[in-house]
């Protein structure tokens, strides 16, 4: 096994067993992620989606879908990080021959494993308060859906990972994570599909990377109306920007960290 | 070769100093007073592969900042550091992987989990196949005394096994250079005297280079034959304990049992007394003329006993950094 593959695989072990020393807290995170079942429950009797030309059983597969994505995209790197660096734990840690990002990464992965089979039970007892909705993707659409759902990921944590890095010279640098929540809010797709958005806004949000981090893998789940060419691209797109952006930041941040005192 | 080379090292910091009160935080919010503090100042010294040495000094001295920088997490103001051929501040992989620096209140190993789990970790990151990662965490466990221990989540360890097992981590992958900032802070006696056996038998069998700060003396006497000592971010000393005592403290202690008791006057032709309690007197004698001071005690008084000794180490230092005195090797 390549030494990266033995590094990724042993930091993946070791993150999923620290997960699943928290049982009952992942239960409750993930209970935290059930905005997308609330706004379909307000969705679902409103005249709005009916003259968008939206059924209620396609509200209900696109939130459901969306509870899902969400809870497999959720990002707290900037918390972890401000923690770590404010008691101390990073010194050690940066003096091992691995980026910091690696550990990270394998404890945001570990953590969606150990939210998996708590959303597969939540979507079970949604199948069975909401019969009708119940439906299983085609074989293209679900490896389309779980790809960008992955993809939608990565961009996130490299986006949350950009402004971890002002740690380095703020060591408050979750305020401003804080402050991107509200785009994501209204971009996304979680409070409504962005079928519904008036078509400038529509067009502006789907140049963003919010869609993909939401909408466009719910929307290939849900079996919703959906360029995925387009949405690959603006993936593409976003991981070209994000991925230099964040290099450049880890090695600005760590000189700053060396000139500034550790 | 030298293995670490420091050559007219300097590191400063700028803070900033806020008055107390309503007014000085409307101040501080507006004008922000920003003095520079000289951290480190002008080090230079080389220590050669396998040497064990100590670095001493008052807290605010200097000690942590210079092992941060020789380790690489600080950029130096100024001045030139080589550690293992390598230039700390550029953080390679090839040097990170021969040097490893432990500070007694920071942790690497993941708290809720046991020793372990972290190991495993370290093991694949240093790139130890299981089989070598198996027979280090065995060696490191057994000159550790660490069994069961290592099966429990960090939490649940006692302070002693928590070190213990944080050393075992920062061994792993048996660095060439060992920089070690207070490894017994907070330790019991006991503890504290493990560490320095394994310490001492760590180098031993691989021949590491370290370099240790304590405040604890009893650490630097047992394992460090060669002392930095530094002052006010200045090197004071680099030699023995036995050259900074000489030079520190040129006079040795006498301690009298006398068979009568007679007055502090009458002493005053030996040396300086340093007390004069009923039949128990202590006086302080150049060492040039020891010998001869004693013979006279012995035939002008009514000695019981008779002990001479060199001032505890530990008073010599601490007189020395509450003097602050600056005298320069």
């Amino acid at each position: 096994m390549t030494s990266a593959l033995r590094i990724a695989r042993a930091l993946f072990v070791s993150q999923y067993a620290l997960m699943l020393e928290f049982r009952a807290e992942i239960l409750l995170w993930a209970l935290s992620g059930l905005m997308p079942l609330l706004m379909f429950s307000l969705w679902s009797g409103a005249p709005a989606g009916a003259a968008a030309g939206i059924s209620p059983q396609a509200f209900a597969r696109y939130f459901l879908a969306a509870f899902v994505v969400r809870q497999f995209t959720v990002v707290w790197v900037v918390y972890a990080f401000e923690e770590d660096n404010l008691l101390g734990r990073l010194s050690p840690l940066l003096l091992q021959p691995l980026p910091l990002v690696w550990r990270y990464a394998a404890a945001h992965l570990a953590e969606q494993a150990t939210r998996l089979p708590f959303v597969v039970g939540m979507v079970a007892l949604f199948f069975w308060a909401v019969p009708e909705a119940a439906w299983i993707p085609s074989p293209t659409r679900l490896l389309l859906a779980l790809l960008a759902a992955h993809l939608g990921f990565w961009l996130s944590f490299l986006l949350q990972h950009a402004i971890t890095m002002l740690c380095f010279w703020s060591e408050r640098a979750s305020a401003l994570e804080r402050f991107l929540f509200m785009p994501y809010l209204f971009l996304s797709g979680l409070l409504a599909p962005l079928d519904l958005y008036p078509e400038a806004v529509r067009r502006f949000a789907l140049l963003t990377p919010f869609p993909s981090m939401l909408y466009l893998p719910a929307q290939l789940a849900s079996g919703g109306a959906i360029d995925a060419v387009a949405g690959f691209r603006t993936v593409a797109v976003w991981l070209a920007v994000l991925i230099p952006l964040n290099l450049v930041l880890w090695r600005a941040g760590v000189r700053r960290y060396a000139a500034m005192g550790g | 070769m030298a293995i670490v080379h420091v050559q007219g090292l300097s590191r400063s910091f700028r803070v900033s100093e806020k008055d107390p009160g309503l007014a000085g935080t409307l101040r501080h919010f507006l004008r922000r007073k920003v003095r520079t503090v000289e951290a480190v100042r002008d080090l230079h010294f080389e220590i050669e592969p396998g040497e064990m040495v100590g670095f001493l000094g008052p807290n605010g001295a200097g000690k942590t900042t210079t092992l941060k920088m020789l380790s690489g997490l600080l950029h130096p103001s100024g001045g030139r550091v080589e550690v293992a051929g390598h230039v700390p501040a550029h953080r390679q992989a090839a040097f990170l992987r021969r040097i490893t620096l432990v500070m007694g209140q920071k942790q690497q190993l993941i708290w809720d989990l046991p020793p372990l789990d972290s190991l495993r970790v370290n093991a694949a990151v240093y790139g130890l196949d299981d089989r070598e990662a198996a027979r280090r965490i065995a060696e490191l466990a057994e000159m550790l005394e660490l069994g069961e221990e290592l099966h429990r989540p960090v939490r649940k360890l006692s302070l002693g096994q928590r070190m213990k097992a944080e050393l075992m981590a920062a061994l792993l992958h048996r660095p060439e250079v060992l920089f070690l900032d207070e490894p017994t802070l907070g330790l019991d006696v006991n503890a504290q005297a493990a560490m320095r056996r394994f310490l001492a038998d760590y180098n031993r069998r691989h021949g590491a280079t370290v370099l240790l700060t304590s405040h604890y003396m009893a650490d630097i006497t047992a394992l460090c034959p060669r002392v930095l000592l530094i002052h006010a971010g200045s090197l004071f000393h680099d030699g023995s304990l036995e050259q900074l005592t000489q030079r520190l403290a040129p006079r040795r202690e006498v301690r009298l049992e006398l068979a009568d008791i007679l007055p502090g006057s009458a002493f005053s032709g030996y040396g300086e007394v340093e007390s004069c309690s009923g039949r128990d007197v202590r006086l302080l004698v150049d060492r040039d003329q020891l010998t001869t001071v004693v013979g006279r005690l012995l035939a002008d008084l009514p000695v019981l006993d008779l002990e001479v000794r060199d001032p505890p180490i530990e008073d010599i230092i601490g007189r020395l950094f509450r003097q602050g005195s600056t005298e320069q090797p």
